[in-house]
């Protein structure tokens, strides 16, 4: 098999011991990601910056010094700030941004020896399900349905992030997730994907979208190489001031496939009206995989489920709507052409409507609204009231003895890019369903994928930890990996 | 709450977005959409609830109120659309 379709893990050892060069992986993922422009996955490449990462890492390793990402292929969301390349969260306002500064993740990851492949599509500021709001046009999934070319979306926001990496065109890459767009793209591309629990990796230099709410991740091809890419992720950085000050356990020594003895609970709120069969089915067998690895599985109410999306898109566009007002056409990205007497105002109005597209307006809009004198009250205190109580259901669970708690990653398999073109935005909302209560509760959470449907298509299942629990977490994920034996790939046709 | 077109022109006004007025039945009728989704709140008591302001419960850290960076006014121009004289440039603000 070409190096390109290695995990971190395999990658690693072969690097360590000499096996292959960090610049001949590195070359096959390049020559992967040129035949792979049908994916529109890689939005810019940095050929050069990759070749000389590898070379540097080379040398590392030559010299004996191999930290565990040493040498590492990855593609970067373009929601991370990269130093002298073009970093513009998929949207016409950033265009021409090149930030003068590296995201302290990004920044970590070379500090390990990774080597940055380019930059990943995405959903506009990360705004989407669907990777369908970007500047660059759609990203497409590799996978297809049987006896079908109908183009399928990789899910979103982390589109770009779950094709490239579903493809084999990196080893990983990094994602970020607000209310889901790690864990669902994951789950539409049968790979896996992890948001930590908040405070646990830095913000700093991501662009921000709800900042109570962002958290970044590890896309990958198995649970090692999540536990591998999440520790040199991890940690604390002064400067996010919610960035936690507490010690990171070693992910990889946790994953001893040992889970005898722990109770996961069902949420009986996540079995809704309307969810496919085969959703249901695969959660069944989830069940029976993890009680059969020895752990007591337990029926569980997390009674406020139902309010998790209303008060999601209720805080997420209030936060977004402060964060995006940076972006006036003054200090970076875009600026409109004015006409002949337009003042400042004018340049603000039609600076961000040219350059913010028509989702990313929307919820700026709603989100200025839930804000507004008279309103305040009635939808944002509201919808942070119902966060606390969401919050609460969990914390009660885990006070009842509950180890971490499993659900369906997504409420469907992906859907075909434009399928949800007439939809009305909240029936697109609705795909973060089971992902957005772990962003308002601050808990990690992981999608591992677990099966195929009927038009063989994966399909994930998501595993709830307590709060700093990713070591306990990523060990029963790794269990549920390997009773599932999920080895499918994408046939290529790209 | 069903969201009216002058509410629409209002809030697109507010947030500093552009919106024609031909455009502005469909962004209400979008927002209202949206708004109504939001209603269900309504049906949980929170009475006595406090707000929740931060996701894990921590003291922010102070730091000395010293300066930690500067003299980069180079590089914190580079993007900017219209720089000159080292000064951010934008259409005339006081007549």
């Amino acid at each position: 098999m070409s190096a390109n379709t290695w995990t971190i893990a395999a990658a690693r050892d072969a690097l360590r011991k000499g096996e292959i060069s960090a610049v001949d992986l590195t070359m096959s993922c390049l020559t992967a990601i040129d035949a792979g422009d049908g994916l529109n996955a890689f939005v810019h490449k940095t050929p050069e910056i990759a070749l000389e990462q590898a070379r540097a890492a080379d040398a590392r390793l030559k010299g004996g010094e191999t930290p565990a990402m040493c040498g590492i292929p990855l593609g970067i969301k373009d929601l991370f700030c990269t130093k002298g390349v073009p970093s513009q969260a998929a949207s016409n306002i950033l265009k021409g941004f090149k930030p003068e500064y590296e995201s302290t993740v990004t920044s970590k990851l070379f500090e390990a020896g990774a080597v940055m492949l380019g930059k990943l599509n995405m959903d506009e500021f990360a705004m989407g399900s669907s990777n369908e709001t970007s500047c660059y046009g759609n990203a497409v999934s590799p996978w297809q349905r049987k006896g079908s070319n109908v183009q399928l979306t990789p899910g979103g926001s982390s589109g770009g992030s779950a094709s490239a990496v579903a493809a084999d065109l990196c080893l990983a890459a990094t994602g970020t997730d607000t209310g889901g767009s790690i864990r669902q793209p994951a789950a539409f591309t049968g790979i896996v994907g992890i948001k930590p629990t908040y405070g646990r990796v830095s913000r700093w230099g991501i662009v921000a979208f709800a900042s109570s709410l962002d958290q970044a991740g590890p896309m990958t091809k198995s649970v090692r190489d999540a536990a591998i890419m999440l520790q040199v992720m991890c940690g604390h950085d002064p400067k996010d001031s919610t960035s936690a000050d507490i010690p990171v356990p070693d992910f990889e020594a946790a994953l001893t496939g040992d889970i005898r003895g722990k109770i996961i609970g069902i949420p009986k709120e996540y079995r809704m009206d309307g969810m496919p069969e085969e959703i249901e089915a695969l959660w069944a067998q989830g069940i029976e995989m993890l009680r059969d690895a020895g752990a007591e599985v337990r029926d569980i109410s997390l009674p406020h489920t139902k309010y998790a999306l209303p008060a999601y898109y209720v805080i997420a566009p209030a936060e977004a709507s402060s964060n995006l007002a940076r972006y006036d056409g003054v200090r970076y990205g875009h600026r409109a052409k004015l006409a002949q007497g337009d003042g400042i105002t004018e340049m603000y109005e039609k600076t961000r409507a040219e350059g913010f597209g028509p989702e990313v307006q929307r919820r700026i809009m709603v989100g200025t609204y839930v804000l507004s004198a008279g309103f305040y009250d009635a939808y944002y205190n509201r919808a942070r009231k119902v966060r606390a109580l969401i919050k609460r259901d969990f914390e009660v669970v885990f006070a009842e003895g509950v180890d971490a708690i499993l659900t369906p990653a997504t409420p469907s398999a992906a859907f075909g890019l434009g399928e949800m073109a007439d939809a009305d935005p909240v029936q697109m909302y609705l795909n973060d369903v089971f992902t957005v209560t772990v962003n308002l509760a601050g808990l990690p959470g992981i999608s591992v994928p677990v099966g195929l449907d009927g038009q063989g298509l994966p399909l994930g299942l998501q595993l709830i930890g307590r709060p700093w629990e990713e070591d306990a977490l990523l060990n029963y994920a790794h269990v549920l990996e390997s009773r599932a034996g999920f080895v499918a790939k994408a046939e290529k046709w790209w | 709450m069903a969201i009216d077109i002058d509410t629409a022109r209002k809030v697109a006004k507010l947030a500093r977005i552009r919106v024609e007025e031909a455009d502005l039945p469909r962004l209400a009728d979008q927002l209202s959409g949206i708004l109504g989704f939001m209603e269900e709140l309504n049906e949980v008591d929170v009475t006595g609830v406090e707000p929740m302001t931060s996701v894990t419960p921590m003291r922010l850290k102070r730091r000395a109120d010293v300066v930690t960076d500067g003299n980069i006014q180079a590089q914190v121009l580079k993007n900017a659309p219209d720089a000159r004289e080292g000064f951010f440039a934008v259409p005339k603000v006081v007549e």
